[in-house]
């Protein structure tokens, strides 16, 4: 199937990993690692909204779960942040499952699924904000403990390097399905339901699969949030802001690509940071933005940045090769 | 003598007060080509539906090779090696003739090189060899029909079920397609074909059912029933069999 190589990915892999090299401003490893984070988490959407076409809204209850796991087992239990952070994982997964198995096999879809999985998004957030266990309102803060054996470090490059690695597995995860049989189901789910159906890809199993590989995903920007931020309540981990970036990410950069959302949340970071920089910091500014990007990407752009890049990459080689007619003819 | 390929057995269809499909019951006998016609609206698209999983019934049964499968969801009616073709076709619009054909290879083939080997070759039986890099989105409609067919081939279907692939063709491209069709059958697949062009009814089929208004009104081989006054009756209107032999007999 069309898409980049592996060898493609670890290039690109490999020249994001030099950045900490190269410089040691917090402000840049700060607003990088900021984009990486958001990349990871739309990658998770990108599985199941780009690749199965199944758009959800509710990806907060993913970040969330991964989130608030990762900090429970800690601050609670005692357990290590790591093993606290694979758990918040597979945490994330079993929510998507669940959320997969009621949604799917009630046969929701299109706008019903997306509003059906705010809605569970929303009750998780509600419940976070008064139960104890997660903190009620106050949240919960992390300990702080500088090492990296609890998941912690003295300097930005080390996170920086975790996050793209968490980012580079998940964009080797993609290109794995986009070859597989399995990867095949999943757009062919996406592209027609019933013609699916009728060549034997059991539809609801291909769904619920693809939404707990993408809660995993997600789930684990939500539990790296918490080791860099030291901190979660129910607005963050729950709260639709996380939502919206999810989809933003693939939709902007290309939803169905593997370095989709990628593009996508570099851009629209970047183009968050242009207007604090120009605005000063007034609240709701850059969600402003945001509205203005999507209103473009959809109206110039509907398939993403990567196709608008193909279909320009086309359209130069097309005035190159008449161009160069125009010289020897 | 040998269990047919398939049975349906009394079945009903009920959409509300609109019975669509009235206590029909059909075999498809392995190995050959079975014809399903009928008027407009006389419920075959339904019975499709029925067969293939896509509804259940109301009332009655299938079978397959003597199982039973009536209610069996689509994608498992689709394993057990029926597969059907839509009227109105489905293509995987977003992909390519090649990738399409794919989807049905890999319902046996787990592999995506082996799924891509196999639909180039169906491509190529069924006259799309040429077109695998296009999108299936911009193919003609007889293009799309192929595909129809080449998707559902692809899943190396033991029974094929064919909704109206020659509809819409002009008479150039029906002309080809007869020949795949009657290929596929040499191929040793079994074939049930709802279809109005009675040209490829008639030089195609071994035997025919006649639905109208949701019952099977005659069965037999083709020229069998073309010359039933109740099949010419149920698509000429109350009479016209009468008026039509005293005008010096059916020609098809």
């Amino acid at each position: 199937m069309r898409g980049p190589s592996i060898a493609h990915i670890v290039l690109v892999i490999a020249m994001l990993a030099t950045v900490p090299l190269l410089t040691t401003s917090n402000a840049v490893l700060n607003f990088l690692i900021v984009a990486l984070l958001i990349a990871l988490v739309g990658q998770g959407w990108n599985v199941l909204g780009g690749y199965g076409g199944q758009y959800s809204f509710g990806h907060a209850a993913f970040f969330g779960t991964g989130a608030y796991v990762t900090a429970i087992l800690q601050m609670r239990y005692g357990i290590n942040a790591w093993p606290a952070f694979a758990l918040g994982i597979a945490g994330g997964a079993l929510v998507g499952a669940a959320i997969g198995a009621l949604t799917f096999r009630s046969g929701l879809k299109g706008s019903y699924f997306a509003l059906v999985t705010l809605a569970f998004a929303e009750v998780l957030r509600i419940l976070a904000s008064v139960a104890p266990i997660t903190g009620a309102g106050v949240g919960i803060l992390i300990t702080l403990d500088l090492r990296p054996q609890a998941f912690q470090f003295q300097s930005r490059a080390p996170f920086y390097w975790i996050v793209l690695a968490l980012l580079a597995a998940s964009l080797v995860i993609v290109r794995l399905i986009e070859q597989s049989r399995f990867g095949a189901w999943l757009v062919a789910v996406r592209e027609n339901e019933d013609a699916a159906k009728a060549v034997g890809v059991d539809t609801v199993r291909v769904k619920l699969v693809a939404m707990t590989i993408s809660a995993a995903i997600t789930a684990a920007g939500g539990g790296f949030y918490v080791q860099y931020f030291l901190f979660i309540d129910s607005g963050i981990a729950y709260g639709p802001w996380i939502s919206i970036e999810a989809l933003l990410a693939p939709i902007v950069g290309g939803i169905g690509t593997v370095f989709g959302p990628l593009l996508g949340a570099v851009v629209v970071k970047t183009l968050g940071e242009l207007t604090k920089l120009i605005t000063g910091d007034a609240p709701g500014l850059d969600l402003v933005i945001y509205g203005g990007v999507l209103v473009l990407i959809v109206a110039f752009a509907p398939h993403g940045i990567t196709s608008l890049l193909a279909a320009l990459r086309v359209r130069f080689a097309r005035l190159r090769s008449s161009a160069s007619e125009g010289v020897h003819g | 003598m040998a269990e047919p390929v398939l049975r349906v057995e009394r079945a009903f269809k009920r959409f509300g007060g609109l019975l669509a499909v009235d206590n029909a019951s059909l075999a498809v006998e392995a190995g050959r080509i079975t014809a399903l016609i009928g008027p407009n609206g006389a419920g075959k698209t339904t019975l499709f539906s029925i067969i293939s999983g896509f509804m259940p019934p109301s009332e009655g049964h299938i079978f397959h090779r003597g199982a039973d499968i009536t209610g069996m969801p689509p994608h498992l009616v689709a394993r057990r090696g029926i597969v059907r073709t839509f009227q109105i076709v489905q293509p995987f619009a977003g992909l390519t003739v090649h990738e399409n054909i794919a989807i049905g290879a890999h319902l046996s083939r787990r592999s995506r090189a082996e799924a891509l080997d196999a639909a180039a070759e169906v491509a190529s039986t069924v006259g799309l060899g040429d077109l695998l890099g296009r999108p299936a989105a911009s193919l003609t409609v007889a293009g799309r029909k192929r595909l129809e067919v080449a998707r559902a081939l692809a899943a190396e279907p033991e029974l094929l079920l064919l909704d109206e692939v020659l509809a819409g063709l002009n008479p150039a491209e029906v002309a080809t397609m007869m020949p795949i069709i009657r290929g596929i059958a040499d191929a040793g697949v079994t074939i049930l074909m709802i279809e109005h062009v009675m040209q490829a009814v008639m030089s195609l089929a071994g035997h025919v059912f006649v639905l109208a208004e949701g019952r099977i009104i005659a069965e037999g081989a083709p020229q069998v029933v073309v010359d039933n006054p109740r099949v010419v009756e149920a698509y000429l209107g109350h009479g016209a069999a009468a008026r039509l032999s005293a005008a010096g007999g059916v020609h098809v």
